[in-house]
């Protein structure tokens, strides 16, 4: 059978290329991608401890995790639609009011 | 054989993502990650979590990317984004990125060596989980249903056109 380190090292795998896309990418749409890759690369972890610990209690946490995302996604949404009609553009350069 | 599948969909998955950070385009950018997230559902599938797989296939590559792209629709960017310059903050991205990726290696090494040899039963039985889901963990499901109205009515207070506009 797979070694769960497999799944971990995905799982870390993925993460990190969340990561790098959040930080690389200049658009918010994109950045927001990025960051539900990160969320999902947890998905897997908890899946992978669930598995190993042969309760389906795991299960029931990446179902509420994945509504909670789901939650954060149309929200975050709505937020840079408001941006965008506002500003007109989602590029993240553009957006310096905090910048002194 | 469970081995390649898993094989072939991590690399699949793996390679959407990068190819995410490689690619310009909003549209495709969504529409590769509908292909990551469906194959980390197999992924869910063979870690014996069948509905994990089938909710992970429907809200994620289905619900969720779909909205990512009816909201690049909406944005209706006609022009591709300019290419952009590498400067250095790119660069120090991928640095700390990789000393994340050792440190996390180095931390689920050490974590993983111990145990997970031994093959526990699988508990993974759709009906043990729906009977976890509307006894143990009745709350947090009703709550659930709370935080979604709650998500939809502040989405359409956030973004929905004000009628005296």
């Amino acid at each position: 059978m797979i070694p769960p380190a497999a799944f971990f090292v995905l799982a870390v795998v993925l993460f990190v290329l969340g990561i790098v896309a959040f930080f690389v990418k200049k658009d918010l749409l994109t950045q927001f991608m990025a960051v539900e890759v990160m969320l999902n690369a947890g998905n897997l972890a908890v899946l992978a401890l669930a598995k190993a610990s042969g309760r389906p209690d795991g299960q029931a946490v990446v179902l509420f995790i994945i509504t909670v995302a789901a939650a954060e996604a149309v929200i975050g949404l709505a937020i840079i639609v408001l941006i965008f009609r506002q500003r007109k553009s989602i590029r993240t350069d553009d957006l310096r009011d905090l910048k002194g | 054989m469970a081995v390649v599948i898993f094989a072939v969909l991590a690399v699949l998955c793996a390679g959407a993502v990068t190819a995410m950070i490689l690619s310009r385009n909003q549209a495709h950018n969504a529409l590769f990650l509908v292909l990551a997230f469906s194959s980390l559902g197999g992924i869910f599938g063979l870690l014996d979590a069948p509905f994990a797989a089938a909710v992970q296939v429907l809200v994620y590559a289905g619900a969720i990317m779909v909205l990512f792209l009816f909201a690049i629709m909406m944005f209706n960017l006609r022009q591709p984004l300019p290419p952009e310059r590498r400067r250095v903050r790119t660069y120090l991205a991928a640095v700390l990125a990789l000393v994340l990726l050792a440190e996390l290696v180095l931390a689920g090494r050490r974590a993983l060596a111990g145990g997970g040899a031994e093959a526990l039963p699988s508990g993974g039985a759709i009906a043990d989980l729906g009977r976890l889901l509307f006894t143990d963990y009745l709350y947090a499901f009703e709550i659930t249903s709370l935080l979604i109205v709650a998500a939809l009515v502040g989405a359409l207070a956030l973004a929905g056109k004000k009628e005296s506009e």
